[in-house]
């Protein structure tokens, strides 16, 4: 146990590439915390997704011993958050489980969204921030510029910025007294009850479900019985330790420490972030404050392309749940795609990351339907119910009204593309809220319906602004609007995998839009093909696909008897990648790419 | 579902099972086409003395399991098989003879490409018994003809067009089209031209990409601007079947036009299913033995062929049985490539998903059933692929 004056609890705030996980190897190298032959780029991020995108899915922690200028010892607590917005919720917990918080910024780009947002949830912690300006070795680097920018945009003092090389080391020990003279103690009562807060929780193969916890009052040992607030349930503490960043036994936790607990636990699910862990006997009467389990916010179905994978379907979704108390799941049968899984996400980045890590580490080739965002209907006799799945929307003649969620989003921009970015917001329906400069670069910050943003908003914004702009958002709440199901017509057959909500105004483009997506997706037939898009009974939008003119072997001897019949197994093969629907063959990959806008 | 045992005896043999065809695959062009995926490879000296003595042998051998056969087509395909020197196509054809019975009216084959070497040798070719040419043109420009790589001009062709025809009674050609930046009005020109130079017959293939050669790279980078798309390639179709039926060479085949009586024989083998040995590096072939249907194929690389030909026991060849399926799926791919389609037998019909499968195709337009014989209509056959597909399923 440590002396509550000697022990510095710290994340690292980051716009993504702009050196967060090489400062923390940085940190981590200079007191020698991880012998330099075990050292390998980027230590905290672990998954392969993770190290793939280059971002944090979980939080990641270390404890640093470090022996001051002034010749005391302190310990270091570091948790590497996660850096996406997907992920605000984890973030904002792992922010309350520390007192400070480094702000890096990348000295040759200056703030962006990502910065913004997370450092907003820093100083909602009551972080002390201890700005950090990255990447001074390179010749593009402005200081003075970014230090200016940070006090305008985020409006703290960086007059005593430090500046730091996390590539050559520069800046590194007074990084490190910074945190020591900066950034405060925590505080905490080692004789009150025990009020610890469930910071994370993760499944090891080996161990079962591991908690990293931030010991706020009292003490934790091996043995302990501690109870979970939340849901009243009671674990024995098997073992305790903090992370180096490998995990190492130690006897107690005491108040301000980071550290872990393994307690026989089977499924991450019983653990909820957030949550307050107290001794089963004269425990804390109140738990922590603001604890609210994470709510997902897209919903998309997952079905198996050949769908004799529906079982290992099922069964790589049900390990993957056990591991990630956010990601919700559900059976689905759609009539075209068959039994499926409707899945419920933090974000799209969730989304993806999910669904590559069902396609990497299970093999199943899936088909991901268009991911929508939770509605709340208002039925005539008052009740409401939430809508998951546009398919699943309820006969108008009850309903009252709808409302959707709406999100404040914050983009950063340079000038040249602000043109571009505005016309945008406004074509998905944004309401502008505010709009700063900061020398060269545009802030602006907008209202804007979940649902428009869902699906392909960071695309589009990527693409008009050449990949310049940076872009975060929070959930705000709900808000009514005229919004109706649109359904998709094949052949004059429904097929609800493409059926979507849509702004009443926007039904027509949208339709259209996607009659003429489809047209281009779906492959000729024998026959031609009406497609139409349809509010009710009423078609707004209509293509017609021809039929198919021209598919023939122009040159077949004697030799290509052999070859053209291997040519047709394969073409036969081709076709399992189709979904049949009624006499139409759709490919799978048209589920997602006909609900993407060119504008 | 699978096909029900559509033994061998259940197929009507559309071909006379006494007789034979031949085909001679010879490897060498002196260069390389951009589009061509053929076996054919560029070979400064080729030994034409050892490449006959293979050729040789090898009939012996594959006429060692086709006895009491009448020979009725020869075809030397390639390749360029107007480089083989007269004396080596008049060994090949002495070694066939010695190894069959000839019918009468055998048809003998070699294809040539119209360039003034080529022309010279033409009288050679007639001594040494060939009667037939097929050449290939391509295409009768010269921006087109170096588009497509071809060594000749377009006055070449039609000056060894003449030679031909002076020596040969039957002389066909070759053209490719649907090419790079070809309009509808300069095919109708070309191909009237080509109609009116009078010929019996004529093969006119759209361009295929293939992968693996010089134009599938460039395609797959990007490249190869100008090639028509689905609906050019289909008008480009059509107005190929209203040219040349107006001239009385309607297609009697996907890509093959004739005048009665004018069609290749030996390429109606392959799509009527009879027996043809092949012999030379890659060459396939299709035997009936005890009732059974082989499949042989040849080593490809030629010098691996050579080696192996030149040995006494020869590995040259595989000999695969096929399944009664695959017999039947080769009978409809072929067959149906014919105007007058395939004679599928009654007991085929007994299949429920193949009969709904046609039912639903003639409901198309696609195809039509008389009596036991299938044939792809004027509107189903410019999309074989896709009633192949529809047949085949199950
Ligand atoms: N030149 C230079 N590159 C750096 C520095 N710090 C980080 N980088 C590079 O910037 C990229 C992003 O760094 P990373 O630590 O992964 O950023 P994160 O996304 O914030 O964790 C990597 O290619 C690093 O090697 C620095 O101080 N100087
Ligand atoms: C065996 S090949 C070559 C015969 C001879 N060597 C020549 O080039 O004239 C027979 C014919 O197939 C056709 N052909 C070859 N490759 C083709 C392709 N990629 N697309 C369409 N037709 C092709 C050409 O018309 C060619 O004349
Ligand atoms: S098209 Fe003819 S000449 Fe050209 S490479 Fe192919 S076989 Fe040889
Ligand atoms: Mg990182």
């Amino acid at each position: 146990m440590t002396e509550l004056s000697h022990i510095r609890n710290f994340s690292i705030v980051a716009h993504i590439d702009h050196g967060k996980s090489t400062l923390a190897d940085r940190l981590i190298q200079e007191t020698e915390t991880v012998a330099s032959r075990d050292m390998k780029a980027q230590l905290l991020d672990s998954m392969d997704i993770e190290r793939e995108r280059g971002i944090t899915i979980k939080a990641n922690t270390v404890r640093i011993e470090y022996k001051a200028q002034n010749g005391e010892h302190y310990t270091l607590n570091l948790i590497d958050t996660p850096g996406h917005v997907d992920f605000a919720y984890e973030v904002s917990r792992s922010m309350r489980a520390v007192e400070g918080s480094l702000l890096v910024v990348d000295s040759t780009q200056g703030v962006e969204a990502q910065t913004l947002a997370n450092v907003y949830q820093a100083i909602d912690a009551d972080h002390e921030i201890v700005p950090v300006l990255n990447k001074i070795d390179l010749p593009a680097s402005e200081c003075e510029k970014v230090a200016e920018q940070i006090e305008d945009v985020i409006g703290i003092d960086a007059s005593e910025a430090i500046q730091v090389s996390a590539k050559t080391g520069v800046g590194i020990v007074e990084t490190l007294e910074a945190i020591v003279h900066k950034l405060p103690a925590p505080q905490g009562d080692v004789d009150a009850p025990l009020k610890a807060m469930l910071v994370d929780s993760w499944y090891d193969a080996y161990l079962g479900v591991i908690v990293l916890v931030r010991i706020i009052d009292g003490r934790m040992k091996k043995g302990d019985r501690v109870k979970f607030m939340s849901n009243g349930t009671v674990h024995g503490i098997d073992k305790i330790g903090v992370f180096r960043p490998q995990m190492q036994d130690v006897d107690v936790l005491g108040p301000g420490e980071i550290g872990f607990i393994t307690a026989s636990i089977k499924q991450v699910r019983d653990t909820r972030v957030g949550d307050t862990i107290t001794s089963e006997k004269k425990g804390a009467e109140t738990a922590l404050d603001g604890f609210k389990p994470s709510q997902p916010v897209v919903f998309c179905g997952l079905f198996p392309v050949d769908s004799a994978q529906f079982e290992d379907l099922r069964d790589a979704i049900e390990k993957l749940a056990l591991n990630d108390a956010s990601f919700s799941y559900e059976m689905e049968t759609s009539a075209a795609l068959g039994f499926g899984f409707r899945c419920g996400f933090l974000g799209l980045l969730h989304l993806e990351v999910i669904r590559d890590r069902i396609e990497r580490e299970y093999n199943i080739e899936l088909i991901t339907t268009a991911p929508s965002v939770v509605y709340h209907i208002y039925m005539k006799d008052g009740s409401m119910q939430e809508l998951h799945n546009p398919a699943d929307m309820p006969d108008l003649t009850h309903v009252d009204h709808l409302e959707e969620p709406r999100i404040k989003a914050t983009i950063l921009v340079p000038d040249e593309y602000l043109g571009d970015v505005l016309k945008l917001c406004q074509d998905r329906r944004g309401i502008q809220l505010d709009l700063t400069y900061a020398g060269s670069r545009a802030m602006t910050v907008y209202d804007l319906p979940l649902n428009e943003v869902v699906f392909d908003f960071y695309d589009r914004l990527k693409s008009v602004t050449k990949g310049y702009a940076s872009f975060d958002y929070q959930v705000t709440g709900y808000a009514t609007d005229n919004l109706v199901k649109m359904s998709v017509l094949v052949n004059d057959e429904p097929v609800d995998a493409l059926s979507m909500m849509v702004h009443r105004d926007r039904a027509e483009q949208r339709g259209r839009a996607m009659c003429e997506k489809l047209k281009d997706l779906i492959p000729r037939h024998m026959f031609k093909i009406p497609i139409q898009a349809a509010i009710g009974g009423k078609v707004i939008a209509r293509e017609t696909l021809s039929a198919l003119r021209k598919d023939v072997t122009a040159k077949c001897y004697g030799g290509d008897a052999t070859r053209k019949r291997k040519l047709l197994d394969k073409q036969k093969a081709g076709k399992k990648k189709m979904r049949q629907f009624g006499k139409v063959d759709i490919p799978q990959e048209a589920f997602i790419s006909a609900l993407k806008m060119d504008s | 579902m699978p096909l029900p045992n559509l033994s061998q005896a259940a197929l009507p043999d559309l071909a006379d099972p006494s007789t034979l065809g031949l085909y001679v695959h010879w490897p060498f062009c002196q260069a390389k086409c951009p589009y061509c995926d053929f076996n054919s490879h560029v070979m400064a000296n080729v030994d034409q003395k050892r490449w006959a003595l293979a050729l040789s042998h090898e009939i012996k051998r594959v006429g060692a399991l086709t006895q009491d056969r009448t020979l009725t087509s020869i075809f030397f395909g390639g390749g360029t098989p107007s480089l083989m020197d007269p004396e080596t196509v008049e060994a090949v054809l002495v070694a066939a003879h010695e190894t069959w019975r000839w019918a009468n009216s055998i048809e003998i084959t070699l294809e040539a490409n119209p360039t003034s070497i080529e022309a010279n040798r033409f009288r050679g070719y007639r001594t040494a018994g060939v009667n037939r040419v097929s050449m290939g043109f391509q295409a009768m420009n010269d921006d087109d003809l170096k588009r497509l790589g071809r060594l000749h001009s377009a006055q070449e062709a039609m000056a060894a067009l003449e030679v031909a025809r002076s020596t040969f009674n039957r002389v066909s050609f070759d053209l490719i089209y649907a090419r790079q930046d070809q309009t509808l009005p300069a095919w109708r020109d070309e191909l009237t031209r080509a109609l009116e130079t009078g010929v019996d017959h004529l093969s006119l293939y759209q361009l295929t990409i293939e992968d693996g050669t010089a134009f599938g790279d460039r395609l797959a980078k990007g490249g190869l601007k100008g090639l028509p798309d689905e609906d050019r390639a289909a008008d480009m179709w059509d107005l190929t079947q209203e040219l040349t039926e107006a001239r009385g060479m309607p297609g009697y085949e996907i890509s093959n036009h004739a005048r009665p009586d004018a069609e290749s024989r030996h390429n109606l083998l392959y799509w009527q299913g009879g027996d043809y040995a092949g012999v030379g590096p890659g060459a396939h072939g299709r035997l009936t033995r005890d009732g059974m249907r082989v499949a042989t194929e040849c080593v490809k690389q030629p010098g691996l062929w050579l080696a192996a030909a030149e040995q006494a026991e020869s590995a040259t060849t595989q000999l695969t049985a096929l399944s009664a399926k695959e017999v039947f799926e080769e009978r409809l791919m072929m067959g149906l490539r014919l105007r007058d389609g395939v004679d599928l037998g009654s007991s085929a019909l007994e299949n429920t998903s193949l009969c709904n499968n046609i039912k639903l195709l003639v409901d198309f337009g696609l195809v039509a059933l008389t009596g036991t014989q299938l044939r792809a209509t004027d509107q189903g056959r410019p999309v074989l692929n896709s009633v192949l597909r529809q047949l085949l399923a199950d």
